[in-house]
């Protein structure tokens, strides 16, 4: 199959690479690029675990072409720490909220709380579980997710952080 | 200050440092998985590793005629296609069963079910596996298919299971029809009959628990890689049971076991799902072992879905017999079992029908009888604990159903009905009808704080207002108040009773002290999100006085770890829990032996306290856990073996018996048949508690689960035995939108026969947590004459409910 050029930036560091157009970006990623912190829980679309950032919005990644994704600047899991390797205020809600449980949704889940936060950074429950809708989670039955996503915006009043990767 | 309160300080916080038993301690595991950096199964790759897809049947039932896969073979980056032909001559086309049976790996003659394995494509990558899949050509006899189980043992139903048709002595006993596999029966018949036929009251209902899927969010998935020069297999894989896989490949492919490397990674939720051997695992060994390259097996979802292990579909015909006071005075439950095409059951080998016999719940009923016949359909093979022990989501569902249809033919309050038939304290141990010796409870005291909690009574009248409300058509909504109140049995289980192919259900745990204190201890079980490497540290931690965070805990290598059963039916914290407990006080005890040397004491002399040995009388003359752990290494007493480690293989002398009281208040529209949960309250009692941070977490994501369960989840087939609805985009997993708010509580009884009195807990909200949502739904609508309405309750069928009871005219 012939294959396409496609050049994009994740978690900061400028990609080149040739890939077939019928290529997923979550596979892309995974495979490719040695990401596996976005996962595959449905490959429908509606499990949220491969959530990416893809130009200030929240992706599934399995429903994305790599080729799609040509220009993009892309923030996986693995870009969210602070600079200097310590833990973002959301990652230190999920651990101090016991927000997780089997881990597989967390990459995703905290990908997606990432941006939530960032378009909404004083979210009421509502506004939280709405916004997390799109990602499922089979062990902590959400109830702690909520907590961690207010856990971080608290914290993040205090002192706002920069958008990962810019 | 005086000395006293600064000696108890000093104490305070040494217990503090240690983050051991009854503390919330944080998770261990979360910094890696907060970060990305968990490693699941799919997250490996190894050099030449090729991956492998299954072609499926799009029958439920057929003849294989032909399998072509020339076309296939000759795609560009296929590397090989396996089919039952392949595998026949390895003796490999049938593995056996944790039940058994045996179970095509590839299909043979026939196919049994929709989606059954007939091919296995290898291919350099994942997208050629799956286009190449599309060009094997197998030619199909559609065969008509059973779906209903009731239909299986008609006179003129089609055999199913050809390869096992005359052999009518199964691995439960006699079969009665070639497509039955088992009857099981336990309790006094004759006296149960006899007690129905003189009682006051009687009730009989056909009690659906239907089939449904565990679904973890990673999906079944395993990395064989073969060795051919030393003949070493190395299988990675979502082992819930790591150990117990290596002995069945070992069974299954000739290995010898010593050889065989099974490793569990990270696993993305387990939930009953992940413990069979399924068909994946043997062709991605089969694989690399004729390709002598590492093969890669994932499972997307819908065949998750439809293939790797459905739970429950129990047809439970439930009675209950009592006087008109509302004494129960006997129980008689008949089951038909639907097991789809092999019997696969994860059950401990003598317990075809899983613990069902704990159906007689928390309630003293004299007198009761089971039986259960266990059938083959056209429909995927499994029948797995979907997040409960074996089968006992099943009898809590038919107690308590029962039970509220009881009350209401006596018209009695529910909760009161409960309360007069329940085990009182004082009667624990307590030996039950069927068979099982509850080890204790206080059902009264844990009944009576949910009922205040939840404000019972004014509920009762709020219900009632309700009721007349909507009589005089001033409202469209009705209000259910759903209570359970269960008793699980986990922590399967003594050897005299629960084996697994032969294997007794031991667990095991192996502590190693380092010279400078730190720890590192490795266990038979298996972690699938329950926080192991977080809460075994805790035990350790108190037993010892070592800090949990200079632990580490080690699973699911099966070269360094003990042999174990691994972890489900709630088993970790009653069995390996207590293999931890019991090595860590045989490390304390040498470590006495070795302080009073040192010390110059008699043993007796000293006193433990929190992380080290005291001389009593002369408290500043003491030695640490540390000062130990050296001098064990380096100046031992003479005669004493260096070092400081423990291994213990647990065999527990009973099952543990975590129960709880559940509440649920709940509005419906009988317009739409949307159901909202106004409030659910969940008391757990779970003995000692080591870490309530991940016990109420459990808590939240049982309930949830059960919440699925009770209001739409299933896996449905129409009459041809299509797999209906096998994606998330119509099996119900619920969102953070339609998940209600969880309220937690406990009490707190421990297990007396257990070293620390724990008794697990992972699975009470699921169990608890089914029978309370359908009670809710069912006392909603039965002021209106509804009868018992079957879960799932989705909207759609609500809304049927409204429809038949003429509420929409
Ligand atoms: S894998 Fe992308 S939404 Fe589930
Ligand atoms: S933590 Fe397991 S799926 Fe969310």
């Amino acid at each position: 199959m012939s294959k396409s050029h496609i050049e994009l930036t994740i978690n900061g560091k400028k990609v080149e690479a040739l890939v077939e157009p019928r290529t997923l970006l979550i596979h892309f990623l995974r495979e490719e690029q040695n990401i596996t912190g976005p996962h595959i829980g449905c490959d429908t679309g509606h499990c949220g675990a491969c959530t990416v950032e893809m130009d200030d919005m929240s992706v599934k990644s399995c429903m994305t072409f790599a080729v799609q994704a040509d220009g993009a600047n892309i923030t996986t899991i693995e870009g969210m720490a602070n600079p200097d390797g310590t833990l973002t205020a959301l990652q230190e809600g999920f651990r101090e909220m016991h927000g997780l449980q089997c881990g597989f949704c967390t990459p995703g889940m905290i990908t997606r709380a990432h941006r939530l936060l960032l378009e909404n950074p004083d979210p009421n429950e509502d506004e939280i579980r709405n916004g997390i809708a799109g990602n499922l989670c089979r062990c902590t039955g959400y109830v702690n997710i909520v907590r961690a996503i207010q856990y971080a915006a608290e914290k993040m009043k205090e002192s706002p952080v920069q958008e990962a990767a810019e | 200050m005086n000395d006293q309160v600064k000696v108890d300080e000093d104490r305070a916080e040494r217990v503090e440092k240690l983050q051991g038993m009854g503390c919330k301690r944080k998770r261990v595991e979360d910094v890696r998985f907060t970060q990305g950096k968990g490693n699941y199964v799919d997250d490996l790759k190894l050099p030449g590793m090729v991956f492998g897809d299954f072609v499926r049947s799009p029958h439920a039932h057929a003849r294989i005629k032909s399998i072509d896969t020339s076309r296939a073979q000759a795609l560009p980056g296929v590397v090989a296609v396996l089919t039952a032909a392949d595998l026949k001559p390895l003796d490999l086309h049938y593995m056996p069963t944790l039940a058994g049976d045996v179970q095509a790996v590839l299909a043979e003659e026939k196919v049994l079910f929709q989606n059954q394995e007939v091919a296995f494509v290898i291919a350099e990558d994942r997208y050629i596996a799956s286009d190449a899949t599309e060009l094997v050509d197998v030619e199909y006899e559609a065969l008509p298919a059973i779906v209903d189980p009731f239909k299986s043992m008609d006179d003129d139903a089609p055999i199913l299971r050809e390869d096992i048709k005359d052999k009518m002595e199964g691995a439960h006993g006699p079969r009665k029809h070639p497509n039955h596999i088992f009857e099981w029966e336990i309790g006094d018949k004759e006296e149960t009959d006899k007690i129905f036929a003189e009682a006051d009251v009687t009730i009989k209902e056909m009690l659906v628990d239907h089939r449904t899927h565990p679904s973890p969010l990673e999906t079944c998935q395993s990395v064989a890689s073969f060795d051919k020069i030393t003949g070493d297999l190395t299988l990675w894989g979502t082992f819930q049971a790591p150990h117990v896989i290596r002995t069945v490949v070992s069974l299954i492919s000739k290995i010898p076991e010593h050889k065989i490397h099974v490793i569990a990674p990270d696993i993305g939720g387990g939930f009953g799902n992940k413990v069979g051997a399924y068909a994946g695992y043997v062709c991605s060994v089969v694989g690399s072992i004729v390709l002598g390259t590492p093969v890669k097996w994932v499972e997307d979802r819908m065949e998750n879905l439809s293939t790797t292990s459905f739970a429950r579909d129990y047809h439970m015909s439930t009675e209950l017999a009592a006087t008109n006071e509302g004494k129960i005075t006997a129980m008689r439950v008949h089951v038909i079992a639907d097991h789809g095409a092999f019997d696969a059951c994860a059950d401990p080998s003598k317990w075809p029908a899983g613990f069902m016999n704990i159906c007689t719940g928390s309630y003293d009923i004299p007198t009761a009888h089971l039986s259960v016949d266990g059938v083959y359909t056209n429909k995927a093979s499994g029948g797995v604990a979907y997040r409960c022990s074996f089968r006992v989501t099943e009898a809590v569902f038919a107690i308590e159903r029962a039970v509220e249809l009881l009350a209401q033919k006596l018209d009695m309050d529910a909760a009161e009905l409960r309360l007069k038939n329940f085990v009182k304290a004082e009667q624990f141990p307590y030996k039950s009808a069927l068979g099982w010796e509850y080890d204790s409870g206080d059902y009264h005291t844990a009944m009576n704080k949910a009922m205040e909690a939840i404000g019972y009574d004014d509920l009762r009248k709020e219900q009632a207002k309700k009721r007349e409300a909507f009589k005089k058509g001033k409202t469209r909504e009705i209000m259910g108040i759903g209570i359970s109140f269960f008793t699980e049995i986990v922590g399967a289980g003594p050897s005299k009773n629960c084996d697994i192919l032969g294997v007794a259900m031991f667990d095991s745990a192996e502590i190693r002290i380092h010279p400078t204190g730190s720890v590192i201890a490795r266990m038979g079980t298996k972690s699938q999100g329950q926080g192991h490497e977080t809460t075994y540290a805790q035990i350790i931690a108190t037993e010892i006085g070592i800090p949990a965070d200079d632990i580490t805990i080690e699973e699911g290598n099966t070269d360094t770890a003990p042999y174990g059963l691994g972890t489900y039916g709630s088993r970790s914290t009653p069995v390996a829990g207590a293999a931890t407990a019991v090595a860590a006080r045989k490390i304390r005890a040498k470590a006495q032996m070795i302080a009073a040397h040192t010390m110059e004491v008699h043993e007796g002399d000293l006193e433990w306290d929190v992380d080290r040995f005291r001389v009593k009388g002369l408290p500043e003359k003491a030695m640490t856990m540390q000062e130990i752990a050296w001098t064990a290494y380096n100046s031992p007493p003479p005669n004493m073996e260096p070092g400081l480690e423990a291994v213990n293989y647990y065999e527990p002398p009973n099952m543990t018996y975590p129960f709880g009281s559940y509440y649920c208040v709940m509005d419906i529209d009988v317009d739409t048949g949307v159901a909202k949960t106004r409030r659910f309250y969940a008391l757990d009692d779970c003995g000692t508690r080591i870490n309530p941070m991940i016990i109420e977490g459990q808590v939240h994501g049982g309930l949830t689960e059960a919440f699925a369960c009770a209001m739409g989840q299933e896996i449905r087939y129409d009459e041809m035995g299509n797999v209906m609805g096998a994606s998330f985009m119509d099996f119900f997993l619920p969102t953070a939108v339609e998940t209600p708010h969880w309220e937690t509580d406990f009490t707190v009884t421990p297990s007396p026969h257990h070293p620390i009195g724990a008794k697990g807990v992972g699975e009470s909200p699921h169990v608890g947590g089914v029978p309370c949502f359908s009670n809710a739904v069912n006392d909603a609508y039965s002021f209106l004459g509804a009868g018992h309405i079957q879960m799932p309750h989705d909207a759609w069928r609500l809304w049927q409910v409204g429809e038949r009871l003429g509420l929409h005219n």
